[in-house]
């Protein structure tokens, strides 16, 4: 991370820490901000988390590698999340499943190497009477095919080509 | 959003914005929680605890602030209906929150949605936006001096177990979603140490339903211990899969002819952490005095290998253990293994008895109801479908 890169995190931080109330009540949302605007919690994002909020670096880290979506790992732009849950599975999700392996040229819990796209599953997303269903980032599909696994990365691809891709605007309240 | 849910007409469309809310306001707060007793509504996430008790513990309690935490982590493999109803009803989970502020002497109100639903999140800050600006939310709602209530929404993360309340609690405070032992309950010892009631968002909504239809109305459908209407989330293999309201004691023949499902061979009943009921016991009543259930419904056709179903709910929970507590963090592994070994037609019937053996182990000293109940769904499969399961284990 660059030193001006550093800077805007800690002041991203620390502007949400003021908004939110420097306690530990903040943490959870603070790290989801990070994780969607980094794509990942490092090591400093970690230590300057805990020192903001005046707890132990290993107290974040063990936090955020609870939860599925804050995990602190580095992932992509895109974050494929398909649903292999029972009524998922009824509904052919196996073969969505191939395919965007297929498409996107990584298999389950990878990341490309050119750290757009990630692959993960997903448990029950509560999509289940209109499966199989497919969560890509914050945006849910639903009675994926493997024809639209085509189409939703042709979109991924074609909205970071030569553009950032589209982040979502600030959602805390 | 291409996001269209089929089903039957909710009593929820009938109900104009701030009638129950209106209506309750104008009675004491002794006269709310007498109310919500009298109907004897039953919390709607699965655990069935009685509402007006968990109001009135809260109610009791001297310190504040309190909380009034809607329970939006909607987790339970095959449950959607609270998507639905945060979708379609907002207002009517905001005022049954807002009633039971009243009720119990809360100030602020919290809706944990879980990380999968983060796209209704600003769905529902507009409907708080909107009920602030019309005085619904905020100080002195519905115009009453000295009744504050404010809802601010807080985002889960993607964890099945911050479902269970203290465990939701634990991820409100910015802590791992360990669960918490109980007691003390949430209404006495809950968010930051003060008392919270953590209701599910189709309780709260119905709470609210109770004051603008009437207390006589809802305590009149159902069965005598489980009363008013429930709503069902139905997928898997069947024709109509959707939401559906059905009043409590309704049969799961009943249910799976109004789904197009009726030619099944076992429906889930209550997500991976439910039973499995099978054919032979389709005239069973779904109720608290029967099958309970927060009213996921999973069809399983004719053509499905029950050994799968076990593996998938077994997959999900080995995955979804918070691995607090060592019967439910290898428990489930244990049992993953097992069902995987009579697909392959390895399992001796001596390891199987000795997995059934562990199955009881995690039912008695799992923390949680997630390790309590994970067992269940695997246990029904072995019981009524013996037969196809001991014809594998036997062929090692």
């Amino acid at each position: 991370m660059l030193t001006t890169d550093r800077d805007r995190l800690r002041d991203e931080v620390l502007a949400l820490a003021d908004r939110l109330g420097r306690n530990r009540s903040s943490l959870i949302p603070i790290l989801q901000d990070v994780k969607r605007k980094y794509h990942g919690v490092d090591a400093y994002a970690l230590q300057l988390i805990a020192d903001i909020l005046d707890l132990h670096p290993v107290e974040v880290y063990s936090t955020a590698s609870f939860y599925a979506f804050l995990r602190p790992l580095a992932e992509g732009d895109f974050v494929f999340r398909l649903c292999r849950t029972l009524s998922c599975e009824f509904q052919n999700k196996e073969a969505v499943a191939r395919q965007l392996e297929a498409e996107l040229g990584i298999r389950f819990n990878e990341t490309s190497a050119d750290r757009h796209f990630t692959l993960e599953w997903a448990s029950c997303m509560g999509m289940c009477d209109q499966g199989p269903a497919l969560l890509v980032n914050e945006r849910v599909y639903t009675r994926v095919t493997p024809e639209m696994v085509r189409e939703i990365v042709g979109e991924c691809r074609a909205s970071y080509n030569g553009h950032e891709p589209q982040r979502e605007e600030e959602y805390l309240v | 959003m291409n996001v269209v849910t089929q089903g039957n007409e909710l009593t929820f469309a009938g109900i104009e914005r701030d009638v129950s809310l209106k209506a309750a306001l104008e009675l004491s707060r002794v006269e709310i929680l007498d109310t919500v007793a009298a109907a004897k509504l039953k919390g709607r996430g699965g655990a069935g605890y009685p509402t007006g008790m968990k109001w009135n513990f809260a109610a009791a309690e001297k310190r504040q602030p309190k909380y009034i935490i809607c329970n939006a982590d909607e987790g339970e493999p095959g449950t959607f209906k609270d998507r639905v109803i945060l979708a379609d009803f907002p207002d009517l989970v905001l005022e049954g929150m807002t009633i039971a502020g009243r009720a119990t002497g809360a100030t602020y109100g919290i809706i944990y949605l879980r990380g999968e639903y983060s796209y209704l999140r600003s769905h529902l800050n507009d409907a708080i936006g909107q009920r602030r600006e019309r005085g619904m939310l905020g100080r002195s709602v519905g115009g009453i001096d000295g009744f504050d209530f404010d809802v601010i929404v807080g985002l889960g993360a993607g964890a099945y177990v911050c479902g269970e309340e203290t465990a939701l609690i634990e991820s409100l405070e910015g802590f791992r979603g360990e669960p918490r032992n109980r007691p003390p309950f949430p209404v006495v010892n809950g968010f930051l140490g003060r008392p919270s009631v953590v209701n599910n968002v189709e309780t709260l909504a119905w709470a609210a339903a109770i004051f603008a239809k009437g207390v006589d109305w809802f305590a009149s459908i159902g069965t005598d211990k489980s009363t008013g209407h429930k709503l069902f989330s139905v997928s898997g293999d069947c024709q109509k899969p959707g939401v559906y309201e059905f009043p409590w004691g309704i049969t799961v023949a009943d249910l799976l002819k109004e789904v197009g499902g009726k030619d099944a061979r076992a429906a889930q009943i209550g997500g991976a952490s439910g039973r499995c009921v099978p054919a032979a016991e389709f005239s069973r009543q779904l109720a608290f005095e029967d099958i309970p259930t927060g009213g996921s419904v999973i069809v399983i056709g004719r053509h499905r290998d029950m050994l799968d179903v076990a593996e998938n709910f077994l997959e999900f929970f080995v995955d979804e253990s918070c691995g607090q507590c060592t019967p439910c963090r290898l428990g489930n592994a244990k049992l993953l293994e097992c069902v995987r070994s009579l697909k392959a037609g390895t399992c001796s019937g001596a390891h199987l008895e000795d997995v059934k053996a562990l199955c009881e182990t995690m039912q008695v000293a799992s923390k949680c109801g997630l390790g309590q109940t994970s067992p269940a769904a695997f246990l029904s499969i072995l019981e009524d479908f013996g037969d196809e399961m001991a014809s594998r284990a036997t062929s090692a």
